[in-house]
């Protein structure tokens, strides 16, 4: 008995000091690193509010001593912002959409049909991905130039419709469903499109998200292709736009920052509101829920 | 309802070395509750799962109601089937889930929700119908998985291990409604499991696979008490039935079984069928219930006095299992049934007397009956 007390009195202690001491440096990793990536991008925010022109002048001012909207109304007033942010859309919307349904359409073929030579198209989609992507930018060129794509919407919008990262992703969510739903549905009188369609997608939300974030976050950031294939300013997207602002001698830092918060804000708040899913769909798609 | 038969019927997984379903011929009339059982890996659920178009049919016919259906999409083949895990669509609620299949078959609104909630009403699941599947217990889910199929009128029912996945107690519940239900709407019902108790209740009549073949097709009473060879004896009954090799002698003009640990007359019931096996090495069974304690047996007819010695003593409340040996050889262990009235003590001695009209006896090596 008496060790017993001894034992209770003592062991919450121990646990207590060793978890404050190793969670206090659980939580220095955690906020340096938080610091590493919102501390640009809180600064880039002060920057664009930020009236002085000379930001990078000594000393800095982390905090602006003077504020002010005209940055904002400059980027919407003095550049083609409304055009780029038009072309954005058109090229995120439809990459996204396109991806969402022709990675769910593929996956749900890799993972539940029976085709011959699946196992080796697949493996062959994804050894396309050892290819370093720069490495294909000319070849691409080369072929949009010869369709006359070059500097249009098709040419910006058909290189990524379909991803193969995304084509796997939703293989590997359709895999972890049971294949009694799918006999249950053959039985009820489906057709396998209408299996895909009525069953298999209602139920691949998650993945779906995480596709369409992916998708999302990666067409709206895309600065190479759109720079690659476009070469007037009515045809850029935004982060295009934005990067023509610097120059080699003078740059309005406050505009292009003001620029840049603009542009990056459909992806924060998509992140935001879709958090959930993207978390789901990412853990989902390696496992069974 | 229909009939099924089932001719030549064979199954070859590509790759594979062995059929899994070698030449299966069967007859399922009409009306009839059959029962495929077999131990894992037997062949059953593929059988089950050729039956509703599934699986593929490497060779053989596939007759519903006599029509070849081999080549007939499981749509088309009009049988449901209840499936272990349920497979409920987990996006729609119960009613969307029954209505489903007829939705598809594009029947009219107001026949659907009669038909949907009739076969509600004959589940019990009236209250559930704006549930979703989350949101229910598996004993109601698979009423519902149940439901599903009733609500197409189908001609052949079909369940791939249905109560698996329920406890024991709502097991035994689902196994009498799932019998009842089958009265009720007089349907041909074919039903795997790999639990002979289960297979024994339902059942009218019982297919036993091993291998991919067909062992016995019977009723339950014949199955239990006229196995066509030692596999089927031992797999039917619980406990199951047990099992002394040996040879067939003749002491005079008697015939006896002899082993290292007992020796015993055979009754003259026997003489015509095992009158040929003097010197033959045969497998004795004997099951658990029909052994009797010979101080407190008079009634029957039972065979000459054999001593055990008891090892163990399962008292389950209605009954007990006592585990013994035959005096001579402890390592066997061999088990008897008898009313919890008499409670039998560790290392106690008795005679006992099998039912001479019980006694089973197996070719050693072919393992088929022989008397």
């Amino acid at each position: 008995m008496r060790s017993t007390s001894i034992t209770s009195k003592f062991v919450p202690q121990l646990v207590v000091r060793g978890f404050s001491a190793g969670k206090a440096l659980f939580f220095v990793v955690l906020f340096s690193m938080a610091a590493l990536y919102v501390g640009p991008f809180l600064f880039s925010l002060s920057i664009s509010f930020n009236a002085r022109k000379d930001v990078f002048e000594w000393p800095i001012e982390l905090i602006p001593s003077q504020t002010t909207l005209a940055n904002y109304a400059s980027v919407w007033r003095d550049l083609p912002f409304s055009t780029w942010l038009l072309n954005s859309i058109i090229v995120t919307v439809i990459q996204t959409i396109a991806n969402v349904f022709f990675s769910a359409l593929a996956g749900f073929a890799f993972a539940r049909l029976n085709f011959p030579a699946k196992n080796l198209i697949f493996a062959l989609l994804l050894s396309s991905l050892m290819i370093p992507g720069i490495i294909l930018l000319v070849p691409k060129f080369i072929i949009l130039n010869e369709l006359h794509l070059v500097n249009t919407y098709a040419g910006l919008i058909l290189p990524t419709l379909i991803t193969i990262p995304n084509i796997f992703l939703m293989k590997q969510f359709f895999e972890t469903i049971p294949r009694d739903l799918e006999e249950a549905a053959l039985m009820d009188g489906c057709s396998y499109f209408r299996i895909f369609w009525q069953i298999f997608l209602p139920i691949s939300k998650p993945a779906l998200a995480a596709v369409a974030i992916y998708t999302f976050q990666g067409s709206w950031n895309e600065f190479l292709w759109p720079v690659i294939a476009t070469y007037s300013k009515d045809m850029y997207t935004l982060p295009v736009g934005m990067a023509t602002l610097r120059d080699e001698l003078q740059t309005n830092w406050p505009l292009l920052m003001a620029g840049t918060i603009l542009v990056s804000l459909p992806t924060l708040m998509i992140f935001l509101l879709f958090q959930r899913h993207f978390v789901q769909g990412v853990a989902s798609a390696g496992g069974k829920e | 309802m229909a009939s099924i038969e089932v001719k030549n019927l064979k199954k070859q997984y590509l790759g594979a070395k062995a059929a899994t379903i070698k030449s299966v011929d069967l007859y399922f009339n009409d009306k009839e509750f059959i029962v495929l059982v077999g131990p894992s890996g037997c062949g059953k659920s593929t059988l089950l799962r050729m039956i509703a178009g599934l699986e593929d049919i490497t060779s053989g016919d596939l007759l519903i109601d006599n029509v070849r259906v081999n080549d007939l999409s499981p749509k088309d083949r009009d049988i449901s089937m209840v499936f272990q895990n349920y497979a409920l669509y987990p996006h729609m609620t119960v009613y969307e889930n029954m209505a489903f299949g007829l939705k598809l078959r594009k029947t009219p609104k107001d026949v659907i929700d009669q038909k949907v909630r009739n076969a509600a009403q004959i589940l019990g699941i009236e209250p559930l119908l704006d549930r979703r599947p989350k949101d229910m217990s598996g004993g109601q889910r698979q009423r519902v998985a149940i439901g599903r199929s009733i609500v197409r009128e189908p001609k052949v029912f079909l369940f791939d291990e249905p109560l698996s996945n329920l406890d024991a107690k709502l097991r035994v519940q689902m196994r009498t409604e799932i019998k009842r239900l089958h009265r009720q709407l007089d349907a041909t019902m074919v039903y795997v499991t790999h639990d002979q108790v289960e297979a024994m209740t339902m059942g009218d009549r019982i297919v036993i696979l091993k291998d991919g073949e067909v062992q016995q097709f019977d009723t339950p009473m014949n199955l239990f008490n006229e196995p066509v060879n030692k596999f089927v004896a031992g797999f039917v009954g619980s406990p199951s039935m047990n099992f002394l090799d040996g040879e067939i002698g003749l002491q005079d003009t008697k015939l006896i079984f002899k082993s290292e640990e007992v020796m015993f007359g055979i009754p003259a019931i026997y003489k015509e069928k095992l009158g040929d096996c003097v010197g033959k090495k045969v497998t004795f069974g004997f099951r658990p219930e029909y052994i009797y304690d010979k101080a407190t047996e008079f009634t029957r007819h039972l065979s000459e006095d054999v001593q055990i010695t008891i090892d163990v003593v399962e008292p389950i409340g209605s009954e007990s299992f006592n585990y013994f040996h035959f005096n001579g050889n402890p390592s066997h262990n061999f088990c008897f049934r008898t009313s919890t009235d008499t409670l039998y003590q560790p290392d106690q001695i008795l005679n006992v007397g099998i039912d001479i009209e019980r006694l089973r006896f197996f070719d050693t090596q072919t393992e088929e009956r022989i008397a």
